[in-house]
């Protein structure tokens, strides 16, 4: 396991779990989880600011180790999408970016074809791209050809915290794409990020389940945790499925025979 | 003077980026400044004299997953 390395844009990480910093309910406790989770990437947004609300500077909280993955949330379109980029990067945010294009409010399920569009553009950029998709596997191979440093398929719903509703169609992409498949969104339980690395994706993105548990250090820890536990799991190579019992115990030498 | 800052319409006495981040009492630090969709460095705050119409982004990192 010591030289199991996800590599994301040429740039290696030791840890799985990638973490978000939305909706904490103070920014302290942002490394205090970054700490006990050992999450090594981040994500945070961009946003007009309000005068009115606390002017507090969130990179504050993410120690110099852990890298910033900027997200294009509020975008609409790739244009958009590609504006907050080049707005993150010139702000100091290093060359990550995860594109998250919406225009559906009531489900946040993300725009596939505007996300390959940005995708296209920033990857020639030099941007390492991150692109937020419903998982379907012949865009995943075009966003891979265009450029993408990972893709990164929603389990269920932002914030909804149900799962892997859509893991038949993330095995399609673990299992035919190239770059690392991270699975993003929807993931509200630590055993539900084991069954993620267990079926053999290189990651997870957690942010809701974390941040609004009653304890989101203790969560970003068991996070951890079940990341390492399904990965090994993973990398060990689980035994078949039967619909029959297989006896584990000798069926034969009982003592009234 | 007339700026539009995020989308709104302020009408000011003629200034530089950095006076008006401390005319607003914005903390530097965690401001982002888009001046005419060209973003503008912090070095450059100082030197950077608005002219009426433009059309500014002050923005900020926030929380978000």
């Amino acid at each position: 396991m010591k030289d199991d390395v996800l590599i994301l844009g040429g740039k290696s990480f030791t840890n799985r779990l990638l973490t978000g910093t939305g909706k904490f309910a103070a920014h302290a406790q942002i490394p205090k989880m970054l700490a006990a989770s050992g999450s090594q990437m981040i994500t945070v947004a961009l946003r007009r600011i309000d005068a009115t609300a606390q002017s507090e500077n969130i990179l504050e909280y993410i120690p110099n180790n852990v890298t910033l993955l900027p997200n294009t949330s509020g975008a609409r379109t790739a244009e958009q999408a590609v504006r907050i980029a080049r707005i993150a990067r010139e702000a100091g945010c290093g060359d990550f970016i995860k594109i998250e294009v919406i225009t559906d409010m009531k489900y946040l399920m993300p725009d596939n074809w505007e996300t390959l569009k940005a995708t296209e553009i920033l990857a020639k950029e030099g941007f390492l791209v991150l692109p937020y998709v419903l998982p379907d596997l012949p865009l995943a191979k075009r966003l891979e050809n265009a450029g993408a440093a990972a893709v990164m398929p929603l389990g269920a719903p932002i914030g909804t915290n149900r799962g892997l509703e859509t893991r038949p169609l993330i095995e399609m992409l673990i299992e035919n794409c190239t770059v690392p498949i991270v699975v993003d969104a929807g993931i509200g339980k630590p055993s539900q990020a084991a069954a993620a690395m267990e079926m053999g994706a290189d990651a997870v993105l957690v942010n809701t389940a974390i941040a609004t548990a009653r304890d989101p250090e203790a969560m970003g820890r068991a996070f951890d945790l079940a990341v390492k536990a399904g990965r090994a799991a993973y990398l060990a190579e689980m035994a078949e499925e039967s619909t029959l019992a297989r006896a584990s115990s000798p069926l034969t030498g009982f003592l009234d025979d | 003077m007339e700026l539009f800052i995020n989308g709104i319409k302020e009408t000011g006495e003629p200034c530089t980026i950095a006076e008006l981040a401390v005319r607003k009492g914005l903390a530097p630090g965690a401001l982002v400044v888009e001046l005419n969709q060209q973003i503008i460095k912090q070095e450059q705050w100082s030197v950077t004299a608005l002219q009426d119409g433009d059309r500014l982004e002050l923005l900020s990192f926030v929380g978000g997953g």
